[in-house]
Formats: structure tokens, sequence, C-alpha cells
């Protein structure tokens, strides 16, 4: 319990500090703001369109496929840590899982869902 | 000499109770304290990484660098942080003003978060986690989700594709870097920096897992969205990304941020592989610890900046197909067989130990190399007909 006080603790710390900079930058700084100055960047022209562009399929993809493989690491912390004390059989366990999701791996590799077009 | 922290902790707590002060209300008044002096030190730390990057890219380039503020331009980062203060602070117009603001704060504060579990010498750390490379992990993701805000509340379509991209690539290049985390937690049997630092004063593991140490350097550049992985400085592709609007000290935040994260990387390959705080006298003297300690970080915030200035950007679809196609499998098949050949090789000597495991990798990354290189020649040969066809008229 002491140690998750102490990150609460620096999280507060960690917050306030870049806090406290763009503070002393808003304080110290001039203020003078024009429309073009404040106008959205494109190049030195007019925006055209929206702002929000749309949203490639594609990334939907790779967060799906990264949400697999990081749920599956998180579930190999607690066998690789317990690796000294377990038998060999608990070792070959564990590779057969990374195997099955490994054959996850393969099977969107083959069905062309990690290209990017 | 032995536990400075814990001489000065038991005297600050001596001096307050004397005043009056609950225990309770004392411990958290010092823990404070020590929390601020180490914010403090990363920060300072940060201004110099600030002038060594400068100084260094400049020689990569066959030029000086600043020399003009102070011996050797030191006083250079001193002079951007008072004209990064000076400077107006614009919100674009249509930006979501509080994510606009919230994401420069959040993207330093995940860098400082790293620094509570790090080991700076055998008795000086933060807090000894026991579940410190999981908390590294989520650290780091309120880095990634303040990409996302920068991107967002940005009202720019550069801002937000770039936002997008770079988005993509660190979520990618995390999995690799996660998977090589459990390395030194197979070698050990905790999550623990500190225990992981202790467990390295024998040898270091990059000895016992070379190909897991590389793995990780790449993985960690990626992550750091570092050259050649840096889609957002692309300035010649989407005009700097999604820190456009940014500018004054909210842009200072986010580039003092991508500095301090890389070296807090370059301790932290240096202390899952190569020894952390360990070298001759750190026993007898503990405060040692310390100047081995960022020395090595250096060293391996060095090795980051030379990959960065010597190797040309690497496009978004060859980042995204090197990550799944080859350093997945490639990390998942250095986890299998650092399991497989810890457990069989544990019982043996030491010698017969490093001896065996180095022979694994090298065997590992042999047969990888071959592959790779069957790959290519594959490639080579099917590309182009019409070349084919010449060379077989040639031959005749």
């Amino acid at each position: 319990m002491q140690s998750w006080l102490y990150i609460l603790l620096f999280m507060i710390v960690a917050v306030f500090v870049p806090f406290a900079a763009i503070l002393t930058a808003r304080i110290l700084g001039p203020r003078k703001p024009n429309p073009i100055k404040q106008s959205t960047y494109e190049c030195g022209m007019e925006t055209v369109g929206e702002s929000w562009v749309q949203f490639k399929a594609q990334y939907y993809v790779f967060a799906l496929i990264f949400l697999v493989f990081d749920v599956e690491t998180v579930f190999l912390f607690p066998w690789a840590i317990s690796l000294n004390a377990l038998p060999l059989f608990a070792v070959v366990e564990g590779v057969i899982f990374i195997l099955i999701l490994v054959s996850g791996l393969v099977f969107t590799w083959r069905k062309g869902l990690l290209e990017w077009n | 000499m032995q536990d400075p922290v814990g001489f000065l902790y038991n005297w600050l707590i001596g001096i307050l109770t004397r005043w009056g002060l609950a225990a309770a209300v004392a411990h958290v008044l010092i823990t404070l304290l020590g929390i601020l002096i180490l914010v403090i030190c990363a920060m300072v730390l940060d201004i110099f990484l600030v002038w060594i990057e400068r100084k260094v890219v400049a020689r990569f380039q066959d030029r000086l660098g600043p020399n003009r503020i102070g011996p050797w331009g030191i006083f250079q980062p001193f002079a951007d942080i008072i004209k990064l203060l000076i400077k107006e602070d614009i919100t674009p117009a249509g930006a979501d003003v509080i994510v606009f603001n919230l994401a420069p704060i959040l993207s330093l504060a995940s860098v400082l978060l790293l620094w509570a579990v790090l080991p700076i010498a055998g008795v000086i750390y933060g807090v000894d986690l026991n579940v410190a490379l999981l908390y590294i992990v989520a650290a780091g993701a309120i880095g990634t989700l303040s990409i996302i805000m920068a991107g967002w509340a940005s009202n720019n379509k550069f801002a937000l594709v770039g936002a997008y991209r770079m988005v993509a690539n660190m979520i990618s290049y995390e999995i690799p870097m996660v998977l090589i985390l459990l390395i030194p937690a197979i070698l050990t049997g905790s999550m623990s920096m500190l225990t992981i630092s202790r467990a390295q004063s024998q040898y270091w593991f990059v000895l016992v897992v070379p190909l897991a140490t590389l793995v990780f350097l790449i993985s960690a550049i990626a992550e750091l969205g570092r050259s050649p992985f840096d889609l957002n400085e692309g300035e010649s592709e989407i005009v700097s990304g999604f820190h456009i609007e940014y500018s004054g000290m909210k842009f200072g935040l986010f580039y003092a941020g991508e500095l301090l994260h890389a070296f807090t990387f370059g301790a932290f390959i240096s202390i899952m592989f190569f020894g952390g705080y360990n070298g001759p006298g750190v026993t007898q003297m503990p405060i040692l610890g310390i100047f081995y300690f960022v020395l090595k970080a250096m060293i391996g915030y060095w090795v980051i900046m030379w990959v960065k200035y010597t190797v040309p950007r690497i496009r978004i679809d060859h980042m995204l197909y090197f990550n799944w196609k080859f350093l997945v499998p490639f990390s998942l098949a250095i986890l299998i067989m650092t399991a497989l050949t810890h457990k069989l090789l544990s019982g043996y000597s030491t010698p017969v130990y490093i001896l065996g495991m180095l022979c694994a990798n090298l065997i590992l990354g042999w047969i990888t190399i071959e592959i790779l290189r069957a790959r290519a020649r594959k490639q080579r040969q099917s590309v182009d007909p019409a070349a084919q066809v010449i060379a077989e008229q040639v031959h005749h």
C-alpha cells in the first residue's frame, strides 16, 4: 500500500510540474489574439474541407490485432514470473499457448489483413 | 554512507515529529520532498540532454552546434527555455481547449512517472514496485494517449493524420517491446526493476539474451517515435504532424518529453540487459551506483541518437510490415526459446548456462537470417520477369 501511495503522490507532482510550466508561459507571454494568427495551419493556404478527415479502416484492424496480442502478453506475465518454480511441463504449456496465438497471426497474415493500402 | 536515503528520512522524521506533526503527515511530507527532488533532477537532466542532442546532431552532420552561449554552448538550453516561456500562447480557432492544453501535460507526465521505478543506485530509487514492468507499459500508454489528444484537439487535418499514423506505429511496436520485457521477468522470476538489477551482479543479461536486447532496442526506438520511425517530424510529409498547432512552452514540453523519454529508455535498456547500477566497487560503496547508472544510460541514449542521425526515415507501410511480419514472430520465437532453454539449463553451473543460452541465441539468429535471405532471394527472382528472360538469353 505504501508504494502505491508514493505513486499517487508522484502522479500529482508529475502533472503539476508541466502544468506550472504552461502557467508560467501563459503569465509571461504576450496576449494579442487576432483571427489570422489563430487560423488553422494548412501550408499557408485557406483550409479546404472539414478538419476531421475520414478514418482509414486499416487503423482499426491494426488496433484489433494489437489488442489480441496485448491481452496475450498480459496473460503471459504470471507465467513468466513463476517459470523458475514450475516443472518443464508448465513451460511447454505456455509455449503451446503462444503457438495458438501465433497461428492467429499466421491466419491474419494469409488473409491479407496486414496489408496497408 | 551505506544508506543515504534511509538516513535522511529518519533524520527528517525525527525533526518533524519533534515539532509536533503526526507521523503519517510527516511521512507524506517527506515523501513529497523526495519526489520533488527526483522530478527536479529529471528536469535538470532534461535540460542537459537538449544540449547533448544539439551538439551530437551537429557533429554527426559535420558542423559545430551551439557554441556561443557559455563554454561549448552549455547555456543554450536555458536561452531556449527563456525564449519558449515568453512566446505567445496561441490556441487555434476551433480547437478543443481543455484537451489541447492537457495533451502536452500528459505527455511529459507519462515520462516523469517512469522515473518512480528506476533504481538509480542500490539504495536510491523511488519505490520498489513489485509490478514495475507492467507499470512501465501502463505509464507509457498515457504518452500514446496524449498524442491522439494532441492530434484531435488541434482542429487540423495534418495533425490528425499525423497522430493516427504515430499511434498506429506506437501501438504496433508495443507488442515486441512487452514481449521482450517478459525475458528479464523469466530470467529473474520477478517484475521489479530492483530485483532485475540485483540479479545482474554476476553477469549481465546481454550475455545471455543478446537477440532480445537487439529487438528491445529496435522496438524502443519505434515506441519513442524517434527516427527512423518518426513519421511526425516528417517535415516533408505531413508538416510536423500532431504538434503543428503547438507553439511556445507547450511545444517545449513535447520536445523535452521526447528527449527525456529517450534517455529513460536508454536507462531501461541498461537496467534490464546491461546491469543497471552494477559495476566494480558497488557492494562496498553503493553511492557509486549512480555513476554507473548514468554512464550506462548515457551510452544507451547515445546509441539511440546514433541510429536517429544515421538512418533515413521508414515509410509507414514498411514500418508496419516490419513489425507485424518480422518483429512480432521473431520476438515470440525468442520468448519461446528463452523460456525453454532457461528451464532446461537452469540447473547447471553459471558458465555452462551462459554458453548454452548464447548458443541457443546464435542458432535462432542464424535460422532467422537464413529465412530472411531465402525470402529476399525469392522476392528478387519473382520481381521482374522481363529481367529473367534477358538473364536466360545471356546465359545461352
